[in-house]
Protein backbone atom coordinates (compact mmCIF):
# COMPACT_ATOMS: atom_id res chain seq x y z
CA UNK A 1 0.00 0.00 0.00
CA UNK A 2 1.41 3.74 -1.29
CA UNK A 3 1.10 5.90 1.50
CA UNK A 4 1.89 9.62 1.94
CA UNK A 5 5.00 9.19 3.32
CA UNK A 6 6.39 7.47 0.44
CA UNK A 7 5.56 10.52 -2.07
CA UNK A 8 6.93 12.70 0.77
CA UNK A 9 10.02 10.66 1.05
CA UNK A 10 10.70 10.74 -2.62
CA UNK A 11 10.10 14.60 -2.95
CA UNK A 12 12.91 14.83 -0.02
CA UNK A 13 15.32 12.99 -2.05
CA UNK A 14 15.09 14.33 -5.14
CA UNK A 15 14.97 18.24 -3.52
CA UNK A 16 17.99 16.76 -1.94
CA UNK A 17 19.52 15.39 -5.72
CA UNK A 18 18.82 18.74 -6.51
CA UNK A 19 20.63 20.85 -3.75
CA UNK A 20 23.58 19.18 -4.33
CA UNK A 21 23.54 19.95 -7.76
CA UNK A 22 23.27 23.09 -6.94
CA UNK A 23 26.33 23.18 -5.01
CA UNK A 24 28.25 20.62 -7.58
CA UNK A 25 27.64 22.50 -10.88
CA UNK A 26 28.07 26.00 -9.84
CA UNK A 27 30.09 26.78 -12.77
CA UNK A 28 27.40 25.58 -15.59
CA UNK A 29 24.21 27.46 -15.86
CA UNK A 30 22.53 25.26 -17.68
CA UNK A 31 22.81 22.31 -15.08
CA UNK A 32 21.69 25.05 -12.69
CA UNK A 33 18.88 25.63 -14.52
CA UNK A 34 17.94 22.00 -14.68
CA UNK A 35 18.44 21.62 -10.45
CA UNK A 36 15.34 24.41 -9.70
CA UNK A 37 13.60 22.08 -12.73
CA UNK A 38 14.02 19.43 -10.53
CA UNK A 39 13.39 20.88 -7.13
CA UNK A 40 9.87 22.39 -8.56
CA UNK A 41 9.49 18.70 -9.49
CA UNK A 42 9.93 17.36 -6.22
CA UNK A 43 8.12 20.23 -4.49
CA UNK A 44 4.71 19.52 -7.18
CA UNK A 45 5.19 15.72 -6.04
CA UNK A 46 4.51 16.95 -2.41
CA UNK A 47 1.66 19.40 -3.56
CA UNK A 48 0.07 15.88 -5.70
CA UNK A 49 0.73 13.66 -2.68
CA UNK A 50 -1.09 16.29 0.11
CA UNK A 51 -3.85 16.96 -2.64
CA UNK A 52 -4.57 13.21 -2.96
CA UNK A 53 -4.15 12.81 0.59
CA UNK A 54 -6.75 15.43 1.74
CA UNK A 55 -9.10 15.33 -1.06
CA UNK A 56 -8.75 19.24 -1.88
CA UNK A 57 -8.67 19.82 -5.28
CA UNK A 58 -6.60 23.09 -4.61
CA UNK A 59 -3.31 21.45 -4.24
CA UNK A 60 -3.42 20.33 -7.36
CA UNK A 61 -4.46 23.57 -9.26
CA UNK A 62 -1.64 24.81 -7.42
CA UNK A 63 0.87 22.25 -9.37
CA UNK A 64 -0.89 23.57 -12.49
CA UNK A 65 0.22 27.40 -11.75
CA UNK A 66 3.64 26.19 -10.72
CA UNK A 67 4.03 24.77 -14.54
CA UNK A 68 2.82 27.37 -15.98
CA UNK A 69 5.04 29.42 -14.12
CA UNK A 70 8.34 27.31 -14.01
CA UNK A 71 7.43 26.90 -18.17
CA UNK A 72 7.96 30.42 -17.86
CA UNK A 73 10.69 31.24 -15.92
CA UNK A 74 12.99 28.18 -17.84
CA UNK A 75 11.52 30.54 -21.34
CA UNK A 76 13.31 33.50 -19.92
CA UNK A 77 16.18 32.00 -18.44
CA UNK A 78 16.88 30.48 -21.55
CA UNK A 79 16.87 33.45 -23.48
CA UNK A 80 19.11 35.43 -21.13
CA UNK A 81 21.59 32.21 -20.95
CA UNK A 82 21.28 33.11 -25.20
CA UNK A 83 21.54 36.61 -24.74
CA UNK A 84 24.56 35.68 -22.14
CA UNK A 85 26.57 33.08 -24.18
CA UNK A 86 26.16 35.87 -27.47
CA UNK A 87 28.06 38.55 -25.19
CA UNK A 88 30.25 36.79 -23.43
CA UNK A 89 30.66 33.73 -25.21
CA UNK A 90 31.10 31.96 -22.16
CA UNK A 91 28.10 30.09 -19.12
CA UNK A 92 30.57 29.86 -16.69
CA UNK A 93 29.04 31.56 -13.17
CA UNK A 94 32.56 32.86 -12.25
CA UNK A 95 33.19 34.82 -15.38
CA UNK A 96 30.06 36.42 -15.03
CA UNK A 97 30.83 39.13 -12.73
CA UNK A 98 30.44 42.54 -14.36
CA UNK A 99 28.20 43.92 -12.21
CA UNK A 100 30.61 43.27 -9.70
CA UNK A 101 28.35 42.30 -6.69
CA UNK B 1 -1.06 -10.88 -6.39
CA UNK B 2 -2.87 -8.36 -5.15
CA UNK B 3 -3.30 -4.84 -6.37
CA UNK B 4 -1.79 -2.85 -3.25
CA UNK B 5 1.42 -4.66 -3.41
CA UNK B 6 1.56 -3.98 -7.66
CA UNK B 7 1.04 -0.70 -6.86
CA UNK B 8 3.80 -0.31 -4.51
CA UNK B 9 6.12 -2.50 -6.54
CA UNK B 10 6.05 -0.09 -9.52
CA UNK B 11 5.95 2.91 -7.06
CA UNK B 12 9.41 1.67 -6.12
CA UNK B 13 10.48 1.06 -9.48
CA UNK B 14 9.41 4.49 -10.96
CA UNK B 15 11.05 6.11 -7.86
CA UNK B 16 14.21 4.63 -8.03
CA UNK B 17 14.47 5.72 -11.75
CA UNK B 18 13.54 8.87 -10.82
CA UNK B 19 16.26 9.55 -8.49
CA UNK B 20 18.80 7.51 -10.79
CA UNK B 21 18.03 10.56 -13.19
CA UNK B 22 18.50 13.03 -10.83
CA UNK B 23 21.94 11.59 -9.57
CA UNK B 24 22.79 11.55 -13.74
CA UNK B 25 21.20 15.10 -14.22
CA UNK B 26 23.81 16.32 -11.61
CA UNK B 27 26.98 14.05 -12.22
CA UNK B 28 27.42 13.77 -15.79
CA UNK B 29 29.61 15.41 -18.00
CA UNK B 30 27.68 16.07 -21.16
CA UNK B 31 25.41 18.31 -21.06
CA UNK B 32 23.03 16.90 -23.73
CA UNK B 33 23.09 13.54 -21.08
CA UNK B 34 22.08 15.75 -18.37
CA UNK B 35 19.17 16.88 -20.36
CA UNK B 36 18.11 13.48 -21.29
CA UNK B 37 18.44 12.15 -17.72
CA UNK B 38 16.13 14.97 -16.91
CA UNK B 39 13.72 13.73 -19.52
CA UNK B 40 13.76 10.46 -17.91
CA UNK B 41 13.15 12.00 -14.59
CA UNK B 42 10.12 13.84 -15.21
CA UNK B 43 8.82 10.75 -17.14
CA UNK B 44 9.71 8.61 -14.00
CA UNK B 45 7.61 11.13 -11.94
CA UNK B 46 4.38 11.53 -14.00
CA UNK B 47 4.46 7.50 -13.70
CA UNK B 48 3.99 8.35 -9.86
CA UNK B 49 2.21 10.87 -10.15
CA UNK B 50 -0.45 8.68 -12.19
CA UNK B 51 -0.41 6.27 -9.09
CA UNK B 52 -1.28 9.08 -7.15
CA UNK B 53 -4.14 9.76 -9.60
CA UNK B 54 -3.38 12.76 -10.55
CA UNK B 55 -3.75 11.82 -14.59
CA UNK B 56 -4.07 15.29 -15.73
CA UNK B 57 -1.57 16.59 -14.11
CA UNK B 58 1.08 13.53 -14.83
CA UNK B 59 0.02 14.04 -18.80
CA UNK B 60 0.20 18.16 -18.16
CA UNK B 61 4.03 17.43 -17.00
CA UNK B 62 4.66 15.04 -20.15
CA UNK B 63 3.18 17.28 -22.44
CA UNK B 64 4.73 20.11 -21.23
CA UNK B 65 7.41 19.39 -19.76
CA UNK B 66 9.14 17.03 -21.67
CA UNK B 67 7.59 17.85 -24.71
CA UNK B 68 8.14 21.56 -24.99
CA UNK B 69 10.53 22.85 -22.11
CA UNK B 70 13.27 20.13 -22.08
CA UNK B 71 13.12 20.36 -25.43
CA UNK B 72 13.93 23.99 -25.56
CA UNK B 73 16.87 22.64 -23.34
CA UNK B 74 17.42 20.60 -25.65
CA UNK B 75 17.87 23.28 -28.44
CA UNK B 76 19.93 25.90 -26.41
CA UNK B 77 22.76 22.90 -25.11
CA UNK B 78 23.05 21.64 -28.59
CA UNK B 79 23.26 25.63 -30.02
CA UNK B 80 25.89 26.65 -27.47
CA UNK B 81 29.15 25.84 -28.17
CA UNK B 82 29.95 24.90 -24.03
CA UNK B 83 33.27 23.79 -23.49
CA UNK B 84 33.07 20.83 -20.92
CA UNK B 85 36.46 21.24 -19.42
CA UNK B 86 36.06 25.00 -18.50
CA UNK B 87 32.16 24.75 -16.94
CA UNK B 88 33.43 21.19 -14.46
CA UNK B 89 36.20 22.62 -12.75
CA UNK B 90 35.68 22.80 -9.22
CA UNK B 91 33.33 19.71 -9.48
CA UNK B 92 35.99 17.74 -7.82
CA UNK B 93 36.37 20.41 -5.07
CA UNK B 94 32.80 21.29 -4.14
CA UNK B 95 31.56 17.51 -4.55
CA UNK B 96 32.13 16.77 -0.60
CA UNK B 97 30.55 20.45 0.35
CA UNK B 98 27.59 18.64 -2.24
CA UNK B 99 27.13 15.81 -0.55
CA UNK B 100 27.35 16.74 3.01
CA UNK B 101 24.89 19.48 2.65
CA UNK B 102 22.33 17.20 0.76
CA UNK B 103 22.58 14.61 3.29
CA UNK B 104 22.16 17.09 6.33
CA UNK B 105 19.05 18.01 4.78
CA UNK B 106 17.38 14.59 3.74
CA UNK B 107 17.96 13.53 7.12
CA UNK B 108 16.90 16.53 8.58
CA UNK B 109 13.26 16.41 6.00
CA UNK B 110 13.57 12.74 7.25
CA UNK B 111 13.26 13.44 10.79
CA UNK B 112 10.64 16.26 10.38
CA UNK B 113 8.52 14.45 8.30
CA UNK B 114 8.96 11.08 10.59
CA UNK B 115 8.86 8.26 8.50
CA UNK B 116 7.58 5.96 10.89
CA UNK B 117 4.36 7.83 12.35
CA UNK B 118 3.05 8.81 8.92
CA UNK B 119 3.64 5.29 7.37
CA UNK B 120 -0.18 4.41 8.98
CA UNK B 121 -1.90 6.96 6.64
CA UNK B 122 -3.00 5.32 3.76
CA UNK B 123 -4.08 7.95 0.82
CA UNK B 124 -7.30 6.62 0.97
CA UNK B 125 -10.00 6.30 -1.39
CA UNK B 126 -10.05 8.86 -4.39
CA UNK B 127 -11.84 12.17 -3.96
CA UNK B 128 -11.81 13.20 -7.48
CA UNK B 129 -14.48 9.66 -7.97
CA UNK B 130 -14.23 9.16 -11.69
CA UNK B 131 -13.04 11.52 -13.98
CA UNK B 132 -9.29 13.77 -11.87
CA UNK B 133 -9.83 16.12 -15.15
CA UNK B 134 -13.47 16.87 -14.31
CA UNK B 135 -12.60 17.46 -10.96
CA UNK B 136 -9.77 19.62 -11.25
CA UNK B 137 -11.66 21.71 -14.49
CA UNK B 138 -14.61 22.18 -12.27
CA UNK B 139 -12.24 24.14 -9.16
CA UNK B 140 -10.09 25.95 -12.19
CA UNK B 141 -12.96 27.43 -13.86
CA UNK B 142 -15.07 28.24 -10.76
CA UNK B 143 -12.91 28.77 -7.94
CA UNK B 144 -9.67 29.65 -9.33
CA UNK B 145 -10.81 31.70 -12.85
CA UNK B 146 -9.12 34.57 -11.61
CA UNK B 147 -5.66 32.76 -11.08
CA UNK B 148 -6.02 30.98 -14.24
CA UNK B 149 -6.38 34.15 -16.38
CA UNK B 150 -3.49 35.62 -14.69
CA UNK B 151 -1.38 32.64 -15.75
CA UNK B 152 -2.33 33.25 -19.27
CA UNK B 153 -0.97 36.78 -18.82
CA UNK B 154 2.03 35.70 -16.94
CA UNK B 155 2.76 32.90 -20.04
CA UNK B 156 1.96 35.76 -22.76
CA UNK B 157 4.90 37.92 -20.33
CA UNK B 158 6.90 35.07 -20.86
CA UNK B 159 6.84 34.56 -24.58
CA UNK B 160 7.42 38.34 -25.34
CA UNK B 161 9.96 38.85 -22.88
CA UNK B 162 11.65 35.93 -24.83
CA UNK B 163 11.14 37.48 -27.97
CA UNK B 164 12.15 40.37 -26.56
CA UNK B 165 15.21 39.30 -25.07
CA UNK B 166 16.80 37.27 -28.30
CA UNK B 167 15.94 39.55 -31.08
CA UNK B 168 18.58 41.42 -32.46
CA UNK B 169 18.98 44.06 -35.41
CA UNK B 170 22.21 44.09 -36.96
CA UNK B 171 23.26 46.84 -38.95
CA UNK B 172 25.30 46.80 -41.76
CA UNK B 173 24.15 43.31 -43.24
CA UNK B 174 22.27 43.25 -46.13
CA UNK B 175 19.41 40.88 -46.11
CA UNK B 176 16.02 40.47 -48.33
CA UNK B 177 13.22 42.10 -46.80
CA UNK B 178 10.66 39.44 -47.64
CA UNK B 179 7.71 41.67 -46.45
CA UNK B 180 8.78 44.80 -48.89
CA UNK B 181 9.20 42.19 -51.62
CA UNK B 182 5.74 40.33 -51.25
CA UNK B 183 4.13 44.30 -51.23
CA UNK B 184 5.75 45.11 -54.60
CA UNK B 185 3.31 46.42 -57.08
CA UNK B 186 4.14 45.27 -60.56
CA UNK B 187 3.05 48.93 -61.66
CA UNK B 188 6.44 50.34 -59.54
CA UNK B 189 8.87 48.27 -61.09
CA UNK B 190 8.26 47.94 -65.11
CA UNK B 191 7.89 50.85 -67.21
CA UNK B 192 6.15 51.25 -70.28
CA UNK B 193 7.84 53.43 -72.29
CA UNK B 194 6.01 54.78 -75.68
CA UNK B 195 9.20 54.11 -78.34
CA UNK B 196 8.81 55.43 -81.93
CA UNK B 197 8.54 52.37 -84.26
CA UNK B 198 11.94 52.14 -86.25
CA UNK B 199 12.40 49.99 -89.38
CA UNK B 200 16.21 48.50 -89.40
CA UNK B 201 17.86 49.52 -92.70
CA UNK B 202 19.06 46.17 -93.38
CA UNK B 203 16.60 43.90 -93.50
CA UNK B 204 13.71 46.08 -95.55
CA UNK B 205 15.44 48.83 -97.02
CA UNK B 206 13.06 51.74 -97.07
CA UNK B 207 12.53 52.88 -100.47
CA UNK B 208 14.03 55.95 -102.06
CA UNK B 209 11.67 58.75 -102.10
CA UNK B 210 13.00 61.97 -103.70
CA UNK B 211 11.79 64.48 -101.84
CA UNK B 212 9.87 66.62 -104.29
CA UNK B 213 12.09 69.64 -105.04
CA UNK B 214 10.71 72.79 -103.14
CA UNK B 215 10.92 75.71 -105.20
CA UNK B 216 13.66 78.55 -103.88
CA UNK B 217 12.05 81.01 -103.03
Amino acid sequence: MITLSHYIVLGAILFCIAVAGLFINRKNVIVLLMAIELMLLAVNTNFVAFSRFFGDVGGQVFVFFILTVAAAESAIGLAILVLLFRNRSTINVAEIDSMKG
Amino acid sequence: MNTDLLQLICFYFFGAVAVLGGLMVITVKNSVHAVLSLVLTFFSMACVWLLAEAEFLAIALVVVYVGAVMVLFLFVVMMLDIKQEAVREGFIRYLPVGIVVAVVMLAEMLAMIGVKAMHAHTLGPNPAGDSNVAWLGQALYTEFLLPFEIAALILTVGIVAAVALTLRQRTGVRHQSASQQVAVNAADRVRVVKVAVERPASVNPAPVVVPPQENAP
